[in-house]
């Protein structure tokens, strides 16, 4: 498909499916504005917060880590051998953030009083701290995604201005998500007595906006190879492998504050002590931190790409695999009751999760996001099979 | 001074009086209830329920007590629920009772996150699920007798045995230490006095608090002091970060080599 010269955006079956499940949600989002939350969620007294929040929102905001870590270490460090990768982190990001501001939007129960917290400052609350930083976070990257946008689009004297903007910007988008990615952590330290003592600790902002950080090259490493795939590209390799000297070494010392900072409340036996939480907290620490730790570290696993991969994704499902454990796992006991999503909150969620991916195909394929590639034909539609046609 | 009610749980006797003057005060609707096997239906607060009588059967050696305890918004000194609400939404007034801002202007500040709910300690916000716009319900210490009338609460009024009592929050810290000490049979505790900061309403019972489904063994510490422990970090970390970042910045580039970032990138061609 393409509308006038400049704009494309190529109809296949997998894309007819994902819009069907953007529009299904719309319809959902339709209803749930107009009947409210009781209609179509399973969230209670007990259970507040839900799926959207949980999951679409904290996990959202998580996976976007990789805009503000690739930001530090391109346009601060200048890593300049990491430029290719800068955009597409970048891009994901924002599409991150858009997709938490629409999943908060939905779950706020008066959502036409969304703006409120622009005026009426409750600057003792955590949430106030995360409204601003995620509002005016957004804004940045939307301002920083102007500059690529006025490539395209010509607009000389726009380009000048964003252009002029540029290092106050990156400083503003590296400073914004770093308080909100450890604000989001923050949050919980209310539920002192009652979230369970493994994942509370004062230090939960620093836990958070950590594994945020370190997130960030997993998740471009596993974006990067899924483009890579989709559109028959060289998977930047050497760009992953190089990646995970970073991650390594932060989830190093992730581990080991974690494990200072439970011997120091004095609850470390109690990750032994056979509880259902104490059995997620195992999986979360072992499978998802020591695992992708000791797959980093040795060579052979590090250099091939099934190796930085498959360590990657569990780098990025154990960053999904905690929040999940503090959001739900660490609260059942204190909150009692149960909560399973609807069919209408998996399917506005599977909506949301699918524009996201409609909108980044969009977005590469018209706008210079990716880095140029030489035509030529090469090894990875052999080396890593057929690539799946996005 | 701050008001405050003494809830004396040996006094209670789940006539449910209070729970029902409530209802006509603040015109709540009533709802159907079913059969629960302790008695104490509905059991939990909820949006048109905002005080309840919990029903306990406790054993001790071959003595079989029953006791109830009528449960509300706690009052608490400082309110979790007011710390967490970020357009400050709800207020401590000074009489005591945590509550809607009341302004004259606008009720209508709440955005109904429901963030008050993760905060508050017992579970006491509610939401009004089935209405499209909902608003957070509790009990409202009944602000609006105490403020205007100079009244005490509903419930208090009701109360046939006593089991409630209304009055300055020193005084009944006082006298709720003279019942204990008079009687041996009391708890030595009073609850309320200290958990989470105290609370505008204190319990004193003949029976442990935590087989009467209190939280006990709990911070001593409010829950708005941790939050902003963290919380005042933010502009140190805010500055000092983006400094750092800036001088960073700053000193790479002059070594790094300057790119045209324009000719790097390009959209991807997938025709």
């Amino acid at each position: 498909m393409r509308f006038g010269k400049n704009w494309k955006f190529k109809i296949t079956p997998f894309r007819i499916l994902l819009i069907i499940f953007v529009l299904i949600a719309a319809a959902a989002a339709l209803y749930r504005f107009v009947y409210g939350l009781g209609a179509v969620t399973n969230l209670s007294d007990e259970w507040p917060w839900g799926l959207w929040i949980g999951f679409d929102l904290l996990c959202g905001i998580a996976l976007a880590g990789g805009g503000f870590s690739t930001a530090l270490i391109v346009h601060v460090l200048h890593k300049d051998k990491y430029l290719p990768i800068a955009r597409a982190a970048l891009l994901t990001s924002l599409i991150g953030y858009i997709i938490a501001m629409v999943s908060l939007f939905l779950d706020i129960g008066r959502w036409f009083n969304f703006w409120r917290p622009f005026f009426y400052w409750g600057y003792h609350s955590v949430l106030f701290e995360v409204f601003w930083c995620i509002s005016l976070y957004t804004t940045v990257q939307v301002l920083e995604f102007g500059d690529i946008f006025f490539e395209k689009v010509k607009c000389a004297p726009l380009k000048k201005i964003l252009g002029a903007l540029m290092t106050p910007l990156l400083i503003l988008g590296i400073v914004l998500p770093s308080l909100h990615q450890s604000s989001l952590g923050s949050l919980y330290i209310v539920a002192v007595d009652r979230l369970y003592p493994l994942w509370w600790s004062m230090l939960i902002p620093f836990f958070f906006v950590w594994s945020a950080f370190f997130l960030g090259p997993a998740m471009v490493t596993v974006e990067g190879t899924l483009a890579a795939r989709a559109y028959k590209r060289e998977p930047e390799m050497h760009i992953f492998e190089s990646l995970t000297k970073v991650t390594l070494v932060m989830m190093i010392i992730y581990l080991i504050v974690k494990i200072v900072d439970l011997v120091y409340r004095g609850v470390f036996s109690m990750a032994f002590n056979g509880s259902f939480e104490s059995n997620m907290f195992l999986i979360e620490m072992i499978v998802f931190v020591i695992v992708p730790i000791i797959m980093y570290s040795i060579n052979s696993i590090r250099t091939k790409l099934w190796g930085v991969l498959t360590a990657s994704i569990l780098v990025v499902a154990g960053v999904i695999f905690n929040r999940m454990n503090v959001v739900f796992t660490g609260m059942a006991d204190a909150m009692g009751g149960h909560y399973f999503p609807t069919i209408w909150e998996w399917l506005i969620t599977i909506g949301m999760w699918s524009a996201l991916v409609l909108l980044y195909c969009f977005v590469v394929e018209n706008f210079p996001i990716l880095p140029k590639e030489e035509k030529h034909t090469h090894g990875s539609g052999v080396a890593y099979g057929k690539g799946i046609h996005a | 001074m701050s008001k405050g009610v003494l809830v004396d749980i040996t006094r209670c006797i789940a006539c449910r009086s209070c729970m029902v003057s409530c209802k006509s005060w603040n015109d709540l609707p009533s709802n159907p209830s079913t059969f629960s096997n302790n008695w104490d239906s509905p059991g939990k607060i909820d949006s048109t329920n905002w005080t309840v009588v919990t029903n306990h059967i406790i054993e001790e050696g071959d003595q079989l007590k029953w006791r109830f305890v009528k449960r509300q918004c706690m009052h608490c000194l400082e309110p979790a629920c007011e710390s967490a609400c970020f357009t400050h939404a709800f207020v401590k007034t000074k009489e005591g009772a945590v509550i809607y801002k009341p302004t004259e202007v606008d009720q209508d500040y709440c955005v109904g996150c429901r963030y008050c709910m993760i905060a508050c300690p017992f579970g006491v916000p509610s939401f009004e699920w089935d209405k499209t716009f909902p608003f957070v319900q509790k009990c409202r210490f009944c602000y609006d007798r105490m403020k205007e009338e100079g009244m005490e609460p509903a419930c208090v009024t009701s109360c046939p045995t006593q089991a409630l009592k209304y009055g300055e929050r020193e005084e009944l810290l006082a006298e709720a230490r003279a019942r204990i000490d008079q009687n041996p049979s009391y708890v030595k505790h009073i609850y309320g006095e200290k958990e989470y900061g105290g609370t505008s309403w204190i319990y004193i019972s003949d029976v442990p608090f935590d087989k009467l489904g209190f939280r006990t063994n709990v911070s001593e510490k409010s829950i708005p002091a941790y939050t902003w422990d963290v919380l005042k970090w933010t502009p140190l970390i805010f500055f000092g970060w983006g400094a750092i970042l800036t001088a960073m910045r700053a000193y790479t580039k002059r070594r790094a080599e300057v790119h045209n970032e324009e000719d790097m990138y390009a959209p991807v061609d997938d025709e």
